[in-house]
This record gives structure tokens, sequence and C-alpha cells, in this order.
């Protein structure tokens, strides 16, 4: 029995509103609220909703033989609930039926693999909680932002506990080989990928009411008929394609839903197929060969690359001053600022500002809303010009709050003596960490260092400065350091420890500033 | 394949795109074995011959007792000037010609009969005198030389194309560089509006320099659709010059608006936009480089506004202070109302400034790496404008692509097109 594996993509970006310059420092409300309702509840209307019931309907008429796997990103979820809340109602149902299988991403459709692990694995780690809270099932199959996948970003997904990820069966990384087959990923082999047969997919997605297509009309005895001609070998058939296909990109006139209510029918009673998720997949098939992907490869365009989102320099620059924020986002509390970090890395964002379309058709306008890429790299940086100001802002609001407890501790301290100034200070340093993680080392900070690190700075620096910088300073610091000491330096220490009487305060705090500064330079960020 | 063209003006004595774009469109015509014989009125002895032929209707000999011309004349009679239609003038020359003009007290018609006249060749009081004149010319030079089509250039020679066109019995190719819509916005003078209709109606075939101009033509006159041919302009290749260093003394961004200040090219909207940019970043210059009957009123408005610290007027440039003002300018803005087609914004992007350029321009049907607003949409300017000053990957991107855009327009390319114009009527 050979395996047809159906999955569908749900995604819906929350689009900008037109931002000028001169709301920057003035508003922060960037989201088209009035598009963004409109788009989400017609294609509720056209494509979620009724697509949604067709896929009920067949899942009661023949059960377990009919499955289907779904993504679907955070910001679509968050726009359901916002705008159409009977779309997420009917997403769960059809999760109860234990038919459907509920992929991992990127919590916004994001760019991320592509730059940062951290901050993928979070925003990977946040769209899978919020999968299983709404639908009660832990992902075990992930499926990147548009199919992107590279050595590197499956090594990423294998390290987060993956079994199974998705992406393109492009021709640049299949060669001869067949896309209906599993492989693994080529560093990690734990790892199992399915790949898109994106001319069978491409079938129904792209061209079923293209008119000049010598296939048409497509029918599911054509459809089927194509299914029994691959391979003997082959072992899997995997249709991969954006949910919206159905009844937004395919109108309803042009007979798609009956199409699709017709098709498992007619796969189950003409051909040697059975329906299977990605999961089962996992478990059922043998991996074939590891796949090698150096290069980031996507489901996108005849050239199956991601030049339709980092193609251009406007794209690289606005990408760039987005990951440039990425330090600064753990420490952040906001949730209106936790909030616009995730809609403002949507992949959506970078394709408005594709200048690929300038000679591609115009399958890159599709809901675009703007008039050309350089309106919407300019309204993009506007926007996030606006939010690095809004974020570094909070953070000076937070190292102003840090000194606030700093100053209260102080003051407590005095007053109530050293039993509790030891416990304060041991709370205020943990209210610094929590607070300030990442940020300049202190001379303190050597009493939580390995050996070896204390050791690596002590080869660094002169045996005056740092008996000069440990001087007046509490006696656990100096028992972190000292042992780390080689006979010859400890000697050297003592004797001038003993002759170093009376030195300036300020010296010392120079000196102290020696050691933080190379501290920071071996260690910082 | 021989034309006879009328133009108004000829390089290097031009006031404005039209004499430019006809230099181009007869070395263009040139490269495909087309001569050209180009009559204007006034010649100085300096225009570059090398691709056409220039005459100089100042010097073309006229008999003035010939009863046909009488006849013609009372045909054109009717276009006797209103005083104030001329809009390429600046205003305090305006006045200045008006009170030359009362002094002296001459009559339309005996001027245009003497027997000597000498053509300004500008776009003087005397315009319509001048047009009158040219078109008597015309019909005396349609009888004189050898040629299978006329090619009039604007409506200050379409007297002159229709007279050539009576006289020869040639078939007679309009140009439309602009209408009177695109230089009045909608407070149209009669009379060349007139003569305008009549140059379109006695027309073979409609040559306009964009779908923009092609609609003015179709909705405002009336004229069949099918007898009118989109042939967009292009930019000279040749006159692209090294330009040379000009070092900038000051760290601000510079944003120039440059062309006439006129209701058509929309120098209020430039003014706006630079006053919402300055409310936000005192780091931009903006500079309006022309003249024009708007520009004491525009010199107001920036005072009014309290950014004449930050905004500067430099009067009209000409040749190389144009390429110097290029040289020191981060943005080009085009904010015109209404812009047949637009040379300026390519100018600007050949040597690497990135533009802003109204929708309501026929350039903007053939650009690509150029920001197109509507005119009226002042955000959206005073954005497009802010985000090229402070987004360097931007202006980088247009500097990277403009350039090779402007340079793949080619006036050769557009000739082929206006030889396609020609050719049915070579058979005939």
């Amino acid at each position: 029995m050979k395996s047809i594996c159906l999955y569908f993509q749900v995604h819906q970006p929350y689009r900008l509103r037109t931002y000028r310059f001169f709301d920057i420092g003035e508003r922060d409300d960037y989201y088209d609220d009035y598009t963004n309702r409109f788009i989400m509840q017609r294609i509720a209307q056209k494509c979620y909703l009724p697509m949604n019931n067709l896929l009920l309907d067949l899942i009661k008429e023949f059960g377990s033989a009919f499955k289907v796997s779904f993504s679907i990103s955070g910001m679509a979820i968050e726009q359901f609930q916002a705008y159409a809340p009977e779309v997420l109602e009917s997403f769960k149902q059809l999760a109860k039926t234990g038919n459907v299988e509920f992929l991992a991403e990127t919590y916004a459709h994001s760019l991320s693999s592509l730059k940062d692990t951290d901050e993928f694995t979070s925003q990977v780690k946040m769209h899978d909680q919020l999968i299983q809270e709404l639908f009660g099932q832990k992902p075990t199959t992930f499926r990147n932002t548009e199919l992107i996948y590279s050595d590197k970003i499956g090594e990423a997904v294998a390290d987060m506990g993956y079994d199974v990820m998705l992406t393109e069966g492009a021709k640049h990384v299949l060669g001869w080989r067949s896309p209906n087959m599993m492989y693994t990923n080529a560093i990690n082999p734990k790892l199992k990928l399915l790949l898109k047969n994106f001319r069978l997919s491409d079938d129904i997605a792209f061209r079923f009411s293209l008119q000049s297509w010598a296939e048409w009309p497509l029918t599911t005895k054509k459809f089927t008929g194509w299914l029994n001609e691959i391979d003997k070998k082959d072992e899997v058939v995997n249709l991969f394609m954006d949910y919206e296909t159905f009844g937004e990109h395919q109108w309803e006139e042009t007979g798609i839903f009956d199409f699709m209510a017709a098709l498992p029918a007619a796969i189950l009673k003409n051909t040697k197929f059975e329906f299977a998720t990605p999961k089962e997949l996992g478990e059922k098939l043998q991996p074939v060969a590891p796949i090698h992907a150096p290069y980031p490869i996507s489901w996108a365009d005849e050239e199956r690359d991601i030049t339709a989102w980092l193609g251009n320099d406007l794209q690289n620059e606005a990408f760039k001053k987005l990951n440039a924020l990425a330090a600064k986002i753990p420490s952040v509390q906001d949730e209106k600022l936790k909030k616009d970090w995730q809609y403002l890395q949507t992949s959506d964002h970078f394709y408005y500002m594709s200048t690929k379309w300038f000679s591609d058709g115009d399958v890159h306008s599709y809901f675009n809303p703007y008039d050309s890429p350089y309106d919407a790299f300019i309204n993009y940086m506007n926007v996030l010009t606006d939010y690095s100001i809004r974020l570094a802002k909070f953070n000076v609001d937070v190292q102003d709050e840090m000194e606030d407890i700093k100053d209260a501790v102080r003051n407590i301290s005095k007053k109530t003596g050293e039993n509790i100034k030891k416990s304060v200070s041991s709370t205020s340093k943990k209210v610094k960490d929590a607070i300030d993680k990442g940020k300049e080392f202190r001379l303190e900070d050597m009493k939580h260092m390995s050996d070896a690190a204390i050791k690596k700075v002590l080869k660094e620096m002169d045996i005056e400065t740092i008996t000069i910088a440990l001087k007046d300073t509490k006696d656990d610091l100096t028992e972190r350091v000292l042992p780390n000491l080689g006979a010859k330096a400890r000697k050297k220490y003592d004797k001038l420890q003993t002759e170093l009487k009376k030195v300036k305060k300020s010296d010392i705090k120079k000196y102290q500033k020696a050691v933080e500064d190379k501290l920071n330079e071996l260690f910082g960020k | 394949m021989r034309i006879l063209m009328f133009g108004w003006e000829f390089p290097p004595h031009i006031s404005g795109g039209l004499g430019t774009a006809c230099f181009g469109l007869t070395k263009g015509l040139a490269k495909h074995k087309v001569d050209v014989i180009f009559v204007v009125p006034r010649a100085y002895g300096d225009e570059d011959q090398r691709a056409v032929r220039i005459v100089n209707a100042s010097d073309v000999p006229f008999d003035f007792n010939d009863t046909e011309y009488k006849e013609f004349w009372n045909r054109v009679k009717y276009m006797e000037i209103g005083s104030n239609i001329i809009p390429y003038v600046a205003p305090e020359e305006f006045e200045k010609a008006l009170e030359r003009k009362e002094k002296k007290g001459e009559s339309f018609t005996s001027n245009v009969f003497s027997k000597k006249y000498k053509f300004s060749g500008k776009y003087g009081t005397n315009l319509m005198e001048e047009v009158s004149r040219y078109a008597l010319i015309a019909s005396a030079v349609a009888l004189k030389e050898d040629y299978d089509i006329i090619h009039a250039h604007d409506w200050l020679t379409y007297p002159a194309g229709i007279a050539a066109k009576k006289s020869s019995g040639k078939p007679l190719v309009i140009h439309i560089h602009a209408t009177e819509f695109d230089r009045t916005g909608e407070n149209v003078n009669d009379i060349v509006y007139a003569i305008e209709k009549e140059g379109f109606v006695n027309a073979d075939r409609i040559i306009a320099v964009s779908n923009l101009t092609r609609n003015t033509v179709i909705n405002r006159y009336g004229i069949n659709p099918d007898k009118i041919v989109t042939v967009y302009n292009a930019v000279d290749q040749s006159l692209i010059k090294e330009i040379e260093e000009v070092k900038r003394t000051l760290n601000d961004k510079i944003v120039t608006f440059l062309g006439r200040i006129t209701y058509q090219k929309g120098p209020e909207y430039f003014i706006e936009a630079a006053h919402k940019i300055l409310k936000k970043d005192r780091n931009v210059r903006f500079v309006m480089a022309g003249s024009g009957d708007m520009l004491n009123k525009m010199i107001e408005r920036v005072a009014a506004l309290g950014m004449a610290d930050r905004f500067h007027f430099t009067g009209f440039l000409k040749g190389n202070d144009v390429n110097k003002m290029f040289a020191l300018s981060d943005v080009f803005v085009m904010p015109s109302v209404s812009e047949p087609f637009g040379i300026v914004p390519l100018e600007a992007m050949r040597v690497n400034v990135p533009v802003v350029i109204s929708k309501q321009s026929g350039v903007s049907e053939i650009l690509k790496h150029a920001f197109k607003i509507d005119f009226w949409d002042v955000d959206a300017m005073a954005d497009s404008i802010y985000g090229l000053c402070h987004y360097d990957a931007l202006s980088e991107m247009f500097k990277k692509h403009g350039k090779e855009e402007v340079e793949s327009l080619k006036w050769e390319d557009a000739a082929l097109n206006v030889k396609n114009v020609y050719q049915p009527f070579m058979s005939k």
C-alpha cells in the first residue's frame, strides 16, 4: 500500500497600516485592523468554514480511512480569535475526530530559522504550546515557514525533539531522486523528511482552474490515473498546499470543492493509496537516504529558494534591522512589546518588499497591500523604527527601576545591619540578574564563574592590577579568585598585599574597572 | 524616408523638455535612416545638425502678394491673442513685455505680414503672432522642400503643420508633448484649445507621449482613439556625462524640486511635504529650482511656514548648473499635477538620484524604480522622501537599478515606434 499525505498551511499575517514617518514616536497601533478583519472574515466564509465542513463530512463518511494534517500559524489563530472565532471552533472539531494532525511551526510564521537559532527555538516553543492548548495534541511534526529548509535548520528542528519535518521536493536538491520517499536530515538522521510532490500538489493548488493548461479541467479520474502512474518503488505522495487554495485561490465556481469532496472516494476506490498523516508516515516508512541542502530551499517560485523574502537589499536590510533587536527581547516584560515583536516577524512583510514580481507575474501581488516593494519597505521600516524606540525606552525604564531597587536596598541595609544587608544584597542580585540578563559584567560576577574562566581572566591581567582591584573587596570574592592563581603569582600577590597598605579608593575603582573591561572583552556579548 | 518636422525650439536654445525630446527623436530617427528637415522659428546657427537639417523660418523668402496666403490668413486669423495665455513666462517678465507692447501699439495682422519678421522663437507676449507667421512660412516651406510626411510638435506648430499639409497634400503626424489641460488645469484658454483640436482633427495620425495624454486627447478633445498611438519618450544616452564631483559642504540631506514653478508642476505640494518633514527632522534641506508664475507665491508660503532657513530657491538653472544641482541632491521630487511625460526624473535617475514622482505623470507609466504617489497625497510624498533620506538600503537600491532602467530607455527604440507610425503612409 502506498500513502497519500494531505497537508494544508493556514496563515494570515497581521498586515500593517499605512504608518508614516511622522507617526514614529507618536503612535504604536501598527496594524490595519479593518483590512485584517475584512480579509479574515472573507476567507473564513469562502474557504475555512466550508472546507472544514467538507473535511468533517469526509471524516464522518470514511472514518479512519481519511486523514489530513494542518499547520496553523499563531498569526492566523490570533485573528480567528479576534475576527472569526467560529473558524477556531471548527478546527477544534476537526481535532476531536482524531484524524487530523496539527503541526508545529514558528508562532509568527517567521524567517527566524534563517538567522538566530535561539529566537527560532523560542518562537517554535510558543507555537507548540498554543497547539497543545487548543487542540490537545503535542506536535511531533514540524513545518517551517513556506517549507523553508536547510541542513542546519533541520538539525535545529531535530534538537527541539521533532521526529518529522516537511519541506519542498526541490529538484536542485533531489537531483534524479524521487520526492515520493522518506529521507532524513544530513546532519541528524533522526529527523525524517517528507518532500512535497510539487507537480501533483500544484496541479490542484495552481493549475486547477487554468484553462490554458492542457489537462484542464482536472477530474478525480485524471488525478487518480496520475497517482497510479507513479513509480512502483515510490511510497508516498505528499500533497502540500495553502489551505486558501480552496475557495480563495480557486473560487468555489471552479468546482474545487466538488473535486475535493470526490477525491478521497476516488483514491480509495481506484488506487492502491491510503491516507496517512506525517506522524504515521514517520513511524511507518523507512528513510532511504539523507538529503543535502546546504543552502535554504522553500516552496516558492521556480527557484524554490528564499529570494522571495530575502532576495534584495531592501529585504536583507529590513531583516537585519529586525534581528538586531533580538538580543533585547528576552528581558521584555511588556505584553504589547512582546506581541509586536511576533507580529513584525511575519514573513509576509518581507514578501511584500520583493522586486521579483517586476518580472515574475502576479503571484506576489496576492493580498499585497502595497503599490510597490519600495512602499512596503518604507512602511515596515517606519514601524520598526518606532518599535526600536519603544524597546530602547522600555530598557531604560527597566534600568531606572533597577536603580530604584538598589537605592531601596541601600537604605534598608543601612538601617538594619549586616544580616539583612546580606540577604537583601543577594535578592538584589537576583532581581538584577533576572531583569538584566546578559548585561555588563561586574567584578562580583567572578564569584559565579568557573575556575577555568577565572584562570583565563587572570592570565590576561598583570598581578598588580588584580591585587589592587581585589583590595577591600569582600572575602567571598577573594576566596573564589585566589586559588586560581599560580604558586608564583600567589606569592607575589601576598607580597603586594602587605605593601599596598594605603591605596586611594579611586585607584581601586580604576583597577576594578580594568578587570571588568577584561571580563566584558572575554565573555561579554 | 524624409520628414518635414516643425518644432518651436531645438538645443541648445531651449526652455523646457520639448527641444530636448525633439533632438533625441531626430537623432534616433537618423539611426533608422529617416532624414529630418527641422523647421524652427528662429535658428541661431549653433544647433547640432548632425542628424537633422535645420531650417530657419526667419530666413524663408516669402511672397506677400500671393492670394493663397491671404486666403490662408483668413482662416487662421481667429487665433488673435488673449494676452495672458502664455504660461511659460515669469510674471515680472510678462509685465514688462506687456508694457512694451502697449507703448508700441502695433497691429497684429500688419505684423504678421510685414516684410521683415524677426521671430523671437520664445514664449513671449507676441506668441500668437509668431505662431501665425510661422504657419504662413510653413506653407511656403512645404512647397519648397522634398519630403514624405509632415510631423508637428505641440500646439505652437499645429497651424504650421496644417498649413503645410494644405499646401502640399502630404500626410500630417501630430506629436503631443502636452495639452492645454496639462498646462493650465481647468483654466483652459479657448483659443489654444481650438488650435489643438484643429490640429488633432486634421492629423492623419497622432502620437501621444503617454497613455495619460492619449486619454486626455480622447476624453477632452473627442478624438477617435484609433488615430492615437502612445510612444514614450526616452533619454539621450550620449548626453550622459560623468558628472563632476561637487563638494558638499553640508551634511544635511538635500531634496530637490526642479522645473517650472507653475500650476502644472505642483510646487505647492512639494512645499507642504517639506513642511511635514521639517517638523520631524531638521537635518533635511529643500531646494526649489526654476522659475515661473507661481514663484512669488511659493516664496511667501515658505516664509509663512517659517522654514526659509531650510528651504532654498535657486531661480532658473541652466546646463551645468542643473547637473550640479543633481550632484548635490539626495532625492528628486516631481509632484506634477499633470505631466504628459516628464523627462527630468530620468535625468536625475541617470546620475544616481532616487526620485519621487506623481502618478499623474506619463513617465510613471514606464518606471519601476521610482516612488509613485498621487500629487495631492502630501503624506505619502513626505513619507517617501523621509524614507529615502533615512533608510540607506532604499536609496542604494534605487541607485543600483534606477540608472540601469534609464539607460534602457533609448531614443533609438522610441524612434523606431515613431517610424512605425510613418510606415503606413509610405506605400500611399
